[in-house]
């Protein structure tokens, strides 16, 4: 619980600091326990204040002068120490990387050792969330946007047919379910538990979209733990049955290969068979997932930060890092999804292995291509919370380091970057259908990885229940929607549109999200400029319009 | 006519692959001595198309079928039409028409010299004065102390390539002129092509000096001392080599080559290596490939676009026209370009670096004042380059494309500094081949003066500029600070992608479904109706109660109706088992009134004929609708790529998106 015994030097002044698109500055470095601060000697206004969270490797390199200046000068220095100096580059989980060039030794190793140690605590009542207070804000303040039980009240097409369980209410039938889900008004809870344990992570089919266009539903779930023997669950079938009863049919899409799901079988996982789900047609779709996402990011940061001047070394490495071949395919089976439900007519279910990673991911966007109202601000931040955080992804595993860290890997993925990225995609095909800015999707990107607000932390409602998150921390999404902070998040392009949405996914309409991977280039800054002008456009006719 | 062996050919099925059409129409196609025309049999729409032989790179016929036989068209503006004929004796009538008629012999035999438009005669000596190179020297600077107008080529008996009227240093006598118009390819001996009044420093353009391993030339050294001379207070001038060096040295085996140092005072070499014609050539078909990709996977697109080299190419481009503009804005260093004849790549450089130094050249006029200079009078060889009249292939080679595809990318970096958008660009591209208009005929100055270009034709400006307001950009702001003065892009390799507009119609006319740019000017053009409305009714308010009157806020609500009907969302999947629905099934789409440029097809329509083209632009509002469901049928494309899962015996099948 104490910092100070991690903090050996708080202070260093004649720090030069280097950071992207602007000139190099002096001033007065400050170590506390969540944070770097810095301040500008020249200029008293600027102030740099990085959320040590944010920080995901530090690079050292420490260059002692003394010799140095023992060869060429024979004037005894009478502080010979502090001819030592160092430099830290510092890269941050949101891409960019500054340079703090530091006098004294031993100061800078304080310094590094400092951030090193701070950014990695992993304890989560220590993180800045639980100490963040906003002076406009008060801990009684209500939290979150949506939930599954908000859902259900204000579908009330869902009622005749599909009820809200309060089964997991102490977490105890699927910990990484929110304790009132939606499932088939046909099934007891008894049925459900039994469905639960043949359900990888306990994770049991429910319902997470409803179109109102035709009654169609889209649930997910885990895999069903058929093993090698092929095993059965009555249960699990009869609630796969009731769902699309009076139809002829319905999709499972399966995030995996025909090839995984098979060799999933061998470890106690597998997939629904024809056999035993003869109404259900599989439509399998090899998403990746896990590290070697990971590694694509990294890869993708790492062509990203290339000075080379050389086209083919860029495309190659590009082409290499598969990230746009990712983004590709997550749009395409979201697309797949979407033409499931409103083309084809019928109900879908989705699932990987887990369920808490791709069959978010696409549960997510197919709701944007789909339904009008995710595509509000606010509708945005509601399907995020329902479909990401209340869902059940495992934020804290999968974004606990980003594309610069050398720590081992172990369950990082940036399965939530991936699903900005899709949207940025979607926001760009079609830049009047979405009520929200890029900056929206830009402020996620960062908020996830590192916050004040207590809305990414933990990776389940189990585990933040436990740890009292929503007494003890902020909430970003109502934070997003304050009117101060609305502006900037909201398009001013944007018209109503109750259509479908039909992203293309061939290569050539899908781009590079320069916003985030370039951010921090003049490139970007280019283009921000032209979002403001866009914006001061809208408003100039606005007035226009009401004069 | 003579070439025409069957003019009409009934029941003939067209599908317009460029449009991403999977469904092919069924029509008539007649054979004019201009244009193909195929006009569809259904009767609601009656949609025309029409091709202008000029406009046609290739025709292919494929073996008979039961069905009938196959013609491709691939045109210049890469749009691909398949034709499918039920005779094979017709298909091979006009295979056989087509191929001679889309390869003039004669300059007589094209459009813009055959086609004798219904328009006075002042109208058309007009059109030529259109754009006056003299006024934009003079905006520019010159003539002044330093620069002057030489007659020495007033007849083009110096160089037959270069324009009657030249600036040149003050201090160049004219014997110094003949004398350095000997010792370079061609006669094309050092000249102004852009004067920098801000640092005084100039960007001059010749050919390469016939130096072989040792030769020198006094006047030519003396020629290129004036030109420091004229800029006044420098000590150097830089001559860019915008070759790659190699092939710099080895022109010297030949008896040309590049400036030795050692010769000239006060020069400082740089080579470009921009790579020649032929590379440029393969290199373009090569992405035009890419784009004909039917449904490619990301690796399959970004393999295919580096393996073509063409960004690279575009890149090296733009790093020349980046030099000559930091060392004249920058260094306040004259700039002399060369590369082997100096009317190729010469002409990007200049261009683009003129593009970069002075704003005048990102508005509408100024780009078409810019190509008129850098390319019409500099002897640019478009009649050889862009194939006009059949001749030597490898004499062919998308020089402008990529000058207009570097002004493209600029405009993606900085898309607040350009008054043009990339209708324009594309709608020059597209005049450039296809010989509608005069301007662009033949490979120079002299050559035009002798096909008494000015009384047969019309010149492509004023028409271009009548349609101007097709062609602005509504986010152009001269006065942002980051569109003023010198223009300082990015070069990374990552600032770089595919111009999917041109390269790709497909695309063009699907995603995005919405621009914000079409948004904004029919947001623009409603403020000045509502600000016009303002004043009239404060006019007549003013007229009738003889006082002003203080204006109530009232909320008008927006009127999106007029706007909503060109930035809605794609149709519903209302046909989803048929990839490709007709407009007539959405009744939303009809009735659709505004159009902007990029459907107006220029290589189609007939100049002057306003009734035809207004039919057209209605067709190809059909067309960008029907698009919108093409734009789903990708989704389908792309997920049958995963080989593996089509194994899986419990995979389903006639759902639009398991089938390949």
């Amino acid at each position: 619980m104490e910092f100070s015994e991690h903090i050996k030097t708080a202070n260093v002044e004649d720090v030069v600091l280097q950071q992207p698109l602007h000139p190099p500055s002096k001033g007065t470095l400050c170590i506390t326990g969540h944070h770097l601060l810095f301040s500008d000697r020249e200029d008293s206004g600027r102030q740099v204040l990085l959320l040590l969270r944010n920080i995901d490797a530090v690079e050292k390199s420490v260059e002692n002068l003394l010799t140095y200046f023992g060869l060429f000068s024979n004037a005894g220095r009478s502080d010979r120490a502090t001819e030592s100096s160092g430099t830290i580059i510092i890269k941050c989980k949101d891409l960019r990387v500054i340079q703090l060039d530091i006098p004294g030794m031993e100061q800078c190793l304080n310094i590094a050792q400092s951030i090193e140690t701070l950014s990695c605590l992993d304890c989560v009542v220590e993180m800045y969330p639980f100490f963040y207070r906003p002076p406009d804000a008060s801990l009684k303040d209500q939290w979150g946007l949506s939930s599954s039980e908000r859902y259900y009240t204000e579908m009330e097409e869902l009622h005749e047919r599909w009820r809200l369980t309060t089964v997991n209410q102490d977490y105890s039938v699927c910990p990484s379910y929110p304790p009132a889900v939606i499932v088939p008004r046909a099934l007891g809870d008894d049925a459900i538990k039994k469905v639960a344990k043949f359900r990888q992570g306990r994770r049991f089919p429910v319902l997470c979209y409803y179109h109102r266009k035709n009654g169609m539903v889209i649930l997910r779930s885990g895999q069903p733990l058929t093993g090698a023997n092929r095993k059965r669950c009555i249960e699990d079938e009869l609630l796969l049955q009731t769902v699309i009863e009076g139809s002829d049919k319905g999709y499972i899409i399966d995030t995996r290969s025909a090839q995984q799901a098979q060799q999933a079988r061998m470890l106690g996982g597998g997939f629904e068979s024809k056999s035993s789900y003869s109404q259900w047609k599989r439509l399998h779709r090899h998403m990746e997932r896990g590290k070697p996402l990971q590694e694509s990011l990294i890869k993708l940061v790492e062509a990203c930060g290339d000075k080379s001047p050389s086209m083919d070394r860029w495309l190659s490495k590009l082409e290499n890092s598969k990230w746009l071949s990712h983004v590709q395919t997550a749009l395409s089976t979201a697309g797949l999804l979407a033409e499931c439900v409103e083309r084809d007519g019928h109900s879908v279910l989705v699932h990987g292995s887990e369920g808490t990673d791709s069959t978010l991911l696409i549960s997510t966007l197919a709701q944007l291509i789909m339904d009008p109202s995710c595509r509000t601000l606010e509708g945005f931040l509601r399907l995020l919370e329902r479909e990401f955080v209340e869902a059940g992804h495992p934020f804290q595993q999968r974004c606990s380091h980003s594309a610069f860290s050398h720590a081992r890997l172990q369950q990082e993925c940036p399965v939530f970057l991936l699903l900005l990225d899709c949207v940025w995609q979607l926001w760009c095909q079609f830049p009047l259908a979405l009520g929200f800015s890029e900056a929206l999707l830009l402020r996620l990107a960062t908020e996830a990885y590192a916050s004040d607000y207590g809305t990414f932390l933990c990776n389940s409602d189990k585990e933040r229940c436990a740890l009292q998150v929503k007494e003890k921390t902020h909430c970003l999404f109502r934070a997003l929607l304050k009117p101060r902070e609305r502006e900037q998040y909201t398009n001013p392009l944007y018209e109503p549109n109750e259509l479908a949405i039909w992203p293309s996914v061939h290569p050539q309409s899908l781009q590079l999200w320069k916003g985030f991977f370039l951010r921090w280039t003049s490139q970007t800054h280019h283009l921000e400029l032209v979002q403001e002008e866009i914006r001061n456009m809208v408003i100039e006719w606005g007035k226009l319009a009401l004069t | 006519m003579e070439h025409i062996r069957t003019p009409k050919v009934e029941n003939v099925r067209l599908l317009d692959r460029s449009k991403g059409q999977r469904k092919a129409t069924i029509g008539t196609l007649y054979l004019s001595a201009t244009h193909s025309m195929f006009i569809e049999n259904n009767p609601e729409t009656r949609k025309e198309t029409w091709v202008l032989h000029s406009m046609v790179s290739s025709v292919e016929r494929l073996p008979a079928t039961p069905a009938g036989s196959q013609l491709i068209l691939r045109c210049k503006d890469f749009r691909i039409f398949q034709l499918l004929i039920q005779q094979e004796k017709d298909c091979c009538d006009v295979h056989t028409s087509l191929l001679r008629l889309s390869r003039p012999e004669k300059y007589s035999e094209l459009y813009c010299l055959s086609f004798n438009p219904n328009i006075n005669k002042e109208e058309r000596q007009e059109s030529w004065n259109f754009i006056d190179l003299m006024a934009d020297y003079k905006r520019m600077g010159v003539p002044n102390n330093l620069w002057v107008a030489s007659a020495a080529n007033s007849e083009y008996q110096i160089c037959e390539t270069y324009p009657s009227e030249l600036f040149i240093p003050k201090s160049a006598t004219s014997s110094v002129i003949v004398g350095s118009s000997r010792f370079r390819s061609r006669g094309r001996f050092p000249a102004l092509s852009y004067f920098h009044q801000d640092t005084l420093a100039a960007v001059c353009r010749c050919s390469q000096p016939l130096s072989g391993f040792s030769g020198r030339c006094q006047e030519d050294e003396m020629m290129l001392q004036a030109v420091m001379k004229s800029n006044p207070g420098s000590t150097y001038i830089y001559v860019v080599d915008t070759r790659p060096k190699l092939n710099a040295m080895a022109n010297r085996a030949a008896g040309k080559g590049y400036e030795n140092e050692d010769h000239y005072n006060n020069i400082k070499l740089h080579f470009i290596g921009i790579e020649n014609i032929h590379v440029m050539r393969n290199s373009q078909q090569k992405i035009i490939d890419v784009g004909e990709m039917r449904s490619p996977s990301m690796t399959d697109f970004l393999w295919g676009l580096e393996n073509s080299g063409w960004l690279k190419h575009i890149k090296a481009i733009l790093d020349a026209g980046v030099f000559i503009a930091k060392a004249v804005a920058d260094e306040g260093v004259s700039v002399l370009v060369h590369c082997s004849d100096g009317w190729d790549r010469t002409a990007q450089a200049c261009s683009v670096a003129s593009v970069l130094l002075d704003p005048f050249y990102r508005t509408i006029k100024g780009m078409m004042v810019l190509i008129e200079r850098d390319w019409v009078s500099f002897g640019h060889k478009f009649s050889h380059r862009y194939a006009h009249l059949d001749g030597d292939p490898k004499e062919v080679s998308p020089v402008i494309d990529q000058f207009l595809e570097c002004v493209w990318q600029l405009s993606q970096q900085f898309p607040c500094a350009f008054e043009f958008n990339e209708c324009f660009l594309i709608a020059i591209h597209t005049h450039v081949y296809s010989c509608h208009f005069g301007t662009f005929l033949g490979n120079c100055q002299k050559e035009r003066k002798e096909m008494r270009l000015h009384e047969r034709s019309h010149s492509v400006w004023p028409q271009l500029w009548k349609d101007r307001a097709d062609f602005t950009n509504p986010l152009y702001k001269a006065e942002l600070s980051q569109c003023q003065g010198v223009l300082r892009p990015n070069t990374t390799p990552y600032c770089f992608k595919m111009w999917k507009g041109l390269y790709n119609h497909v695309e063009r006319s699907t995603p995005p479904c919405q621009s914000p740019a079409d948004f904004l000017s029919a947001m623009r053009e409603e403020s000045q109706q509502l600000e016009k409305e303002l004043t009239n009714h404060q006019e007549r308010i003013t007229a009738l109660t003889g006082k002003p009157i203080i204006w109530e806020k009232v909320e008008v609500k927006r009127r999106t109706r007029h706007i909503q009907q060109r930035h809605r969302g794609p149709d519903p999947p209302s046909t989803y088992a048929i990839p490709v629905s007709g407009p007539a099934q959405d009744p939303r789409s009809t009735g659709s009134n505004n159009q902007n440029a990029k459907g107006k097809d220029y290589a189609l329509t007939l100049p002057l004929d306003q009734s035809v083209q207004v039919k057209h632009i209605k067709t190809d509002d059909f067309f960008n609708y029907s698009d919108l469901e093409s734009g789903v049928g990708d989704l389908s494309s792309r997920s049958s790529s995963a080989g593996e899962e089509g194994k899986d015996p419990e995979m389903i099948d006639g759902l639009a998106f398991t089938t390949a």
